[in-house]
């Protein structure tokens, strides 16, 4: 794959004509760029690391906060934006994605790679410049990770790809963390661990509905490799470790009595989704389906709350009281 | 008339004129918004901008 559009002879001599369709000038409208950055996941990457960033301690300015949000939505975006051009292939064939820009034949696979990778460069370089180092390391390895661990090597070759995949959608916490003080401790690493476990039980429900795609596409999802049953027993496990440990902030005093009881009442009803996927001896789609649902509830609801509670010290708090 | 298509390189349809359009206008308001906030960052961190402890 180069950096130039496929099929552009520099060497001279007449090129044929199926290159020269490729190398056809692009149709590619800001919106099929935008739309190459998954602005859905982009949102979710900017709240929890928004997450992170208010409710560390000390002082921000708010340009600073808003250019680490920034740079975070930007470096986000090109992650999602090198996975779609290294998937295109498996996007082509799963009809949740046939008709992103690369497999929809709206923008050339070259074009997303240099879109993707300058991105990248400038959000980790801008992050460096403006914020702080840390905060920029951290985002460079959370692209990496996503593109090239996750994307690349992962994704393809086991069906534990999501759930060490997940990684990289956890860190953001901590990149807002570390560009708000420079620094981490336990309470950004207990946020991470809370996306960490909530990353297999969410893309599981959601593959044991669509797993007939993954199975066309060849990518060795749980329920294609192990089968429904392994799957629904998993997402019950981590489900089980996942409820506790969003308690926990609350336990080890960085949150405050709403969020405990936010973190235990959605908790119980995860489990009892969970319960119910397991439970389900059919094909799992209409339990797994309310639980992908109200995963994103649950992750939305818990850093919501945490944001609310103890944002810029409890900012919000101050003024609703 | 050989020499003459040639040298007319690749003619844009009207359709590949408007995508180039949207896409050089957008480059072009995110290289502003750069300038900009570089500019104002500056302004806000002061001398101490130069300072780059890791």
């Amino acid at each position: 794959m180069s950096l130039v559009s496929e099929g552009a002879d520099f060497g001279g001599g007449v090129p044929a004509a199926e290159d020269l369709h490729l190398a056809e000038p692009s149709l590619a409208t800001v919106g099929d760029y935008i739309a190459l950055m998954k602005p859905r996941v982009m949102s979710l990457v900017v709240f929890t690391a928004l997450t992170g960033l208010a409710v560390a301690p000390g002082t921000l300015h708010p340009l600073i906060g808003f250019t680490a949000l920034l740079c975070v939505a930007v470096g986000a975006g090109a992650a999602g934006c090198l996975n779609m051009w290294y998937d295109a292939d498996i996007d082509a064939r799963m009809t949740r994605t046939m008709r992103r820009p690369i497999p929809a034949g709206r923008v050339q696979p070259g074009e997303a790679l240099a879109f993707g990778l300058t991105l990248a460069g400038f959000a980790v370089v801008v992050l460096g410049l403006l914020v702080n180092i840390l905060s920029a390391a951290l985002l460079a390895f959370t692209i990496f990770f996503y593109a090239v661990v996750y994307s690349m090597w992962l994704k393809r070759a086991t069906p534990q790809n999501i759930v060490i995949g997940g990684a990289a959608g956890a860190l953001p916490p901590m990149i807002g963390w570390a560009a708000a003080t420079g620094s981490l401790s336990l309470e950004p690493v207990l946020l991470f661990l809370i996306i960490f476990l909530w990353t297999p039980p969410h893309f599981w429900a959601l593959a044991l509905y669509r797993a007939d795609d993954y199975a066309r596409a060849g990518v060795p999802m749980l329920p294609v490799v192990k089968g429904d049953a392994v799957t629904r027993r998993q997402i019950l496990q981590y489900t089980l470790v996942l409820v506790p440990l969003g308690v926990a902030p609350w336990l080890a005093g960085y949150a405050g009595p709403v969020y405990g009881f936010t973190a235990i009442v959605s908790g119980i009803l995860m489990l009892v989704l969970a319960w119910q996927v397991f439970c389900e001896r059919r094909p799992a789609e209409r339990a797994s389906r309310h639980l992908f649902a109200f995963s994103i509830l649950y992750l939305f609801l818990l850093f919501a709350v945490l944001l609310v509670e103890q944002g810029w010290g409890g900012l919000f708090g101050r003024l609703l009281a | 008339m050989d020499h003459k298509r040639k040298d007319d390189g690749i003619v844009l349809t009207e359709a590949q004129k408007r995508a180039r359009r949207s896409r050089s206008i957008a480059i072009a308001l995110a290289l502003g918004a750069l300038v900009i906030l570089f500019y104002v960052i500056t302004l806000v961190k002061g001398p101490i901008v130069l300072v780059r402890p890791i």
